[in-house]
């Protein structure tokens, strides 16, 4: 993977430009409507969705509030059965894990699982800073990454690519990293993969080492656990002699009673299936079978700052299904590389701000990246409130307050550049505490009326709006002089006793739109 | 059984017919409504935007103004989203008194007066947004449509993506403009293939942006309240 996030611009930036490429439009539409659908359907199936989603969320919830316990259960289990733990508090040092524990194989190729812990840390680019050459095995992570690319989804990386997009990525690039697509590869289904199997089962059956994520950490046995569709993660897990598996330190479950309620919910929230076509599990090593020398990377990367938020921490119940970016009005016309980071959509636009604070300007425009339609937390799996959280976050972009950096308690400035937004909410609530400032200042607005334009030629907040939409107009009388001009200024409170009721038939004049 | 009306700002100033409206129907359905003056706004373009600091005292003046009526009336799906979900996170002893007594318009009439049936007419082809708070956040479930059927001579029609957010979102319309924009004219282009003459919904702040993006479209349908709608009779027609 050669592309990268840094220094991406803002949310609204990016989303200017990918709101107007109608062929990422047509994708993304035809792609999360399809999804969308099918989950429906397949949640509909189950009578106890609800007790699941409860269910899952618990269990979650639970397991994090003792996230220390059963991270060293983890690593005891893991160790008594052959394998290694390693502990990582960033993406530095987990990439630097990485790449040690490969050079010391002396191979120069990996074969990657898909793994969203891998792509968060951009493990890829350091290991080709290293020499060593990581090739992505999963379908849509190899177009991504054959043609420079990045992943806008979770489930589906390439989803902003169509068939005639593919075809021509696998017929200039495939060669360029090992077994090329034949001269003539059309764009049917089935040719595409083809040439992918083909492809990738040179890469399986030469690899020594192997590189995964995990959906699942059994804490109590030590286990792993894989959920996929293509097979290309069994390959993976199977055949090479190192397994090397990053894994967020979130992804721990206590029990394998706990999978139960992951093994329905995950499957039909992300590909609309009962259940998915290959789940693979391990534990240690086993003589004469698999990997010999197994690795686990534990990762942080600002989980544990996240966790101390007692608002935000709901975000590490995700299982990134990918559920609440398929039913993300934004997303869909906003595309994933707008979010600037591998979490696309509402779970990213709540995950990022927590993983990497919200210093940068793209990082604090995310918590605004929502309509608040709450589509997402409808859909959740785990019950992740995302509006919640956004709104959560919001104020920490404009407020500030204090948050956990690495740890340490730190006290986090108002971000810049809210100056004239900030003077605008102050003046509005003094305003709304003040009714006859208010009554005033209606009435100003209503003599005016005639004068407010449909459009603003002017920059700001008036045609940002008027760009698109006409704008409203004051009405003529406010409701409240239209109540007082008719009921009489005491007709409204608690105890003036009945309210006469006159004028009943009077003409109703809205005069707004 | 004292009943308040909270108009919320949005409608008190640019669409006071359908604070109207309401009082014309509730008033026909036998309640007495109150109107204390001392209200303003609910926080709620404050609070989602991130400024609870300044959301906070507007919280708290609702609960004060408002303490002593059984319910309160919102003719606003996400105002009344607003004062019942997150009044009680921004001050939940505050909001012990009057979160749980603030009824959408449409919850009012179904749960707490029991009709569905209010006398309307209103003799015109609508389409009608679920608005995202009122859907998800209130749960009005099919309550606004069983209302709107039960009009004399409104003749319901279905939306593609009705429950598709509109794109307005507060803030978000101008933070996010490109987006919401283009969500809208999804929206709108949705309202259009109806024919229907008017696109009713709980909320004027939705109405607003879809009606903004209608009139920028030159469509023809018109963004109505369903307030406005159940207030209209055979002798005082809309």
């Amino acid at each position: 993977m050669s592309g990268t996030y840094l220094g991406m611009p803002s949310f609204p930036t990016a989303a200017a430009a990918s709101t107007r490429d109608m062929r990422l439009r047509g994708n993304l539409r035809h792609a999360t409507h399809t999804i969308r659908a099918k989950r429906e359907q397949a949640v509909a199936e189950l009578g106890d969705w609800q007790e699941l989603r409860a269910a899952g969320a618990a269990l979650k919830e639970r397991t994090l509030r003792h996230l220390d316990h059963y991270l060293e259960q983890l690593e005891d289990a893991v160790t008594a059965a052959g394998g290694h733990v390693h502990w990582a508090q960033d993406a530095a040092e987990a990439n630097r894990i990485v790449t040690d524990l490969v050079l010391r194989t002396g191979e120069s190729e990996v074969v990657k699982v898909k793994s969203m812990a891998t792509q968060e840390i951009g493990l890829n680019d350091a290991l080709a800073r290293a020499g060593i050459s990581a090739h992505e095995t999963d379908l849509a992570e190899l177009i991504v990454q054959l043609g420079d690319d990045l992943p806008s989804h979770i489930l589906v990386p390439a989803i902003h690519r169509n068939r005639d997009e593919i075809r021509d990525i696998f017929r200039s690039k495939m060669g360029d990293r090992g077994r090329a697509a034949p001269k003539n590869l059309s764009d049917d289904p089935r040719e595409l993969a083809e040439a992918a199997r083909l492809h990738l089962r040179e890469k399986f059956l030469n690899a020594k080492v192997g590189v995964s994520g995990a959906n699942f950490m059994v804490a109590e046995t030590g286990t792993l656990v894989v959920v996929e569709s293509e097979g290309n993660g069994r390959m993976c897990l199977t055949l090479p002699e190192t397994l090397i598996s990053v894994v967020g330190i979130e992804k721990v479950v206590p029990t394998w009673q706990d999978l139960e309620v992951f093994l329905q919910t995950l499957p039909r929230s992300s590909t609309a299936e009962r259940m998915n076509p290959y789940t693979s599990t391990w534990t240690g090593t086993t003589d004469e079978d698999g990997p010999s020398d197994f690795h686990l990377v534990l990762l942080d990367n600002g989980r544990t700052d996240a966790l101390a938020d007692t608002v935000g921490r709901q975000a590490l119940r995700c299982i990134r299904c990918s559920a609440c970016l398929n039913v993300c009005p934004v997303y869909e016309r906003a595309g994933g590389h707008a979010y600037g980071s591998a979490y696309p959509g509402p779970i990213g636009a709540i995950l990022t701000p927590q993983l990497r604070g919200v210093g940068s300007e793209l990082d604090a425009s995310l918590p605004y990246a929502s309509s608040l339609c709450g589509a997402c937390y409808e859909v959740c799996p785990v019950a992740i409130d995302i509006p919640e959280v956004l709104v959560h976050l919001r104020e920490r972009v404009v407020e500030g307050g204090t948050v956990s950096v690495r740890g340490r308690r730190t006290t986090v400035k108002p971000a810049k550049g809210h100056a004239a937004e900030r003077a605008a909410m102050r003046a509005a609530r003094w305003t709304f505490e003040h009714p006859r400032a208010l009554r005033a200042g209606m009435r100003m607005a209503s003599h005016a009326r005639r004068l407010t334009p449909r459009r603003l030629p002017l920059p700001g907040a008036g045609r940002a709006w008027s760009d698109s939409r006409d704008l409203p107009r004051p009405a003529p009388e406010s409701f409240r002089d239209w109540w007082r001009r008719t009921r009489g200024p005491d007709a409204g409170s608690a105890d003036s006793g009945k309210a006469e009721v006159r004028e009943r038939g009077e003409r109703r004049d809205g005069g707004a739109r | 059984m004292r009943v308040a009306l909270f108009i919320t700002c949005i409608n008190d100033a640019l669409y006071p017919g359908t604070g109207q409206a309401v009082v014309t129907l509730l008033e026909r359905l036998g309640v007495e409504v109150g109107f204390p003056e001392e209200q303003s706004c609910c926080g709620q373009p404050q609070f989602n935007t991130g400024y609870r600091s300044e959301a906070a005292p507007l919280a708290r003046r609702y609960a004060d103004v408002f303490r002593d009526y059984d319910h309160i009336v919102v003719p606003s799906g996400s105002c009344a989203a607003m004062v019942r979900d997150n009044h009680p996170r921004i001050d939940a002893e505050a909001a012990a008194g009057t979160a749980a007594r603030t009824y959408e318009l449409t919850e009012f009439l179904v749960d707490v007066l029991g009709v569905t049936d209010v006398g309307a007419y209103y003799p015109h082809t609508v389409t009608y947004h679920p608005t995202c708070h009122g859907l998800r956040m209130l749960g009005l479930g099919d309550r606004p449509r069983r209302l709107l059927e039960a009009v004399k001579g409104l003749r319901l029609v279905e939306l593609e993506g009705a429950e598709e957010c509109c794109g307005f979102g507060g803030t978000f319309a101008v933070k996010n403009a490109d987006v919401s924009a283009a969500m809208g004219a999804d929206k709108a282009r949705h309202i259009e293939e109806t024919d229907a003459e008017a696109v009713c919904t709980v909320d004027n702040s939705c109405l607003m942006h879809i009606g903004g993006t209608l009139a920028r479209r030159g469509a023809a349908a018109r963004p109505v309240h369903i307030a406005e709608i159940l207030a209209a009779t055979e002798e005082a027609p809309s």
